[in-house]
């Protein structure tokens, strides 16, 4: 499954994910602590200079992202326009600008194996038990591989629903979908504990 | 084990699915997700502890950096945009619809399941939802509530089609409705 990496290679692209998400946590409690809007304006520019630096691919997927913002946008304006308190509202915005922009920065350019090493590392203090991890483990490579598999699964039902109906497929297609995850699942975890089981390693590196 | 945790991922991957087929048009003709419909299963199918882990787990991976989110959202961003509380929302909704469905025996489960499923996904999820909205964009409770109240319509359509579903899962496939064991 392709990720939200950017394939653009940056700078950014070679710093511990740690310590760019440290870095996110305190740009964003900052930028709760700034209420002028100039200031707030030039921390959006600065986000935008850093979008740009890679190239104009970059910026441009970016600024791609920042598109859902839009309906909040269009509110948060309109009200302010009525109520009339637009220098307010512009610091509202741009702070949920800045503060989605700078997120996506860091999601665009972290890989999805050093955000898991991060995860890793993150669930190191808990202690959690060998078996747990490994649950862990083997879940989240479940999630990547089956959801294109569950999603053609999806489209065939939808495609077959079509082949039979002059209409649309509507939400009756949710069920036989649903079933068929149940039943994939059954067969995986069956498939899971004939080849040893999720508890495997822990049971030999006990001697049992 | 290996079946709670296959289920669990499962789930996952069914939520994601969900988001990204192509929107369902529900009653009315207006086509919405269905990824949110895949929440609320999550609860009543799965059960309060297995449904919040699957969510979790799906949360986890968006976070990550995978686009499973509807229209193939992802990353940090949704969870410092405005609508990262509904997000919070989700597992603590399916702990509720899972509870309710668990422990409330005196009806069909189509009843308790859509009840669950009503009262995880839009007040408990709404609940989340809208604090995070109002504190992020800097209003009034009342006035966040205000600019969600045109998708709640939808989530009670839904909600009530996840209790029909549930029941249609027990009659199929009796023994993997965790929720009622």
């Amino acid at each position: 499954m392709i990720s939200l990496t950017s394939p653009v290679r940056t700078v950014a692209h070679g710093w511990p994910a740690g310590v760019k998400l440290g870095l996110l946590c305190a740009a964003t409690v900052g930028l709760y602590a700034l209420s002028d809007p100039r200031a707030m304006a030039a921390v959006v520019a600065v986000v935008v200079g850093l979008y740009a630096l890679p190239g104009r691919v970059f910026l441009r997927t970016g600024l791609g992202r920042l598109w859902v913002l839009w309906p909040f946008v269009v509110i948060l304006t309109l009200w302010h326009a009525v109520t009339g308190a637009l220098v307010e509202g512009a610091t509202v915005i741009l702070r949920m600008i800045a503060a989605v922009a700078l997120a996506n920065l860091v999601t665009m350019t972290t890989s999805l194996s050093d955000m898991m090493g991060v995860m890793r590392a993150l669930m190191r203090p808990l202690r959690l038990p060998l078996r747990v991890t490994r649950a862990v483990e083997i879940a989240v490579a479940m999630v990547i591989r089956m959801t294109p598999v569950l999603l053609e699964k999806g489209l065939l039902l939808a495609q077959s629903w079509r082949a039979r109906s002059m209409r649309r497929a509507n939400w009756n297609i949710v069920l036989p979908f649903v079933l068929v995850a149940l039943d994939d699942a059954e067969r995986v975890a069956e498939a899971l504990k004939a080849r040893g089981g999720i508890a495997t390693d822990e049971a030999n590196r006990h001697g049992t | 084990m290996e079946r709670d945790v296959t289920l669990i991922a499962f789930f996952a991957a069914l939520i994601a699915a969900l988001g990204l087929i192509p929107a369902i048009p529900l009653g009315f003709g207006v086509p919405i997700t269905a990824q949110n419909l895949g929440v609320m299963l999550c609860g009543t199918v799965l059960g309060a502890r297995r449904g919040a882990l699957s969510v979790l787990l799906f949360l986890g991976l968006v976070a990550l950096g995978l686009p499973l989110l509807s229209g193939g959202r992802g990353g940090l961003g949704v969870f410092t945009g405005p609508t990262a509380g509904f997000l919070v929302g989700w597992v603590v909704s399916a702990i509720v619809a899972g509870l309710i469905v668990r422990h409330w025996r005196g009806v069909s489960l189509t009843v308790s399941a859509a009840v669950g499923a009503l009262v995880g996904a839009v007040v408990v999820s709404y609940a989340f939802g809208i604090v995070w909205l109002a504190h992020m964009l800097d209003r009034t409770l009342v006035e966040a509530t205000g600019m969600m109240l045109v998708f709640i319509p939808g989530d009670v359509i839904k909600a009530v089609i996840a209790g029909f579903l549930t029941a249609s899962i027990y009659k199929a496939r009796p023994h993997m409705v965790l929720s009622r064991r």
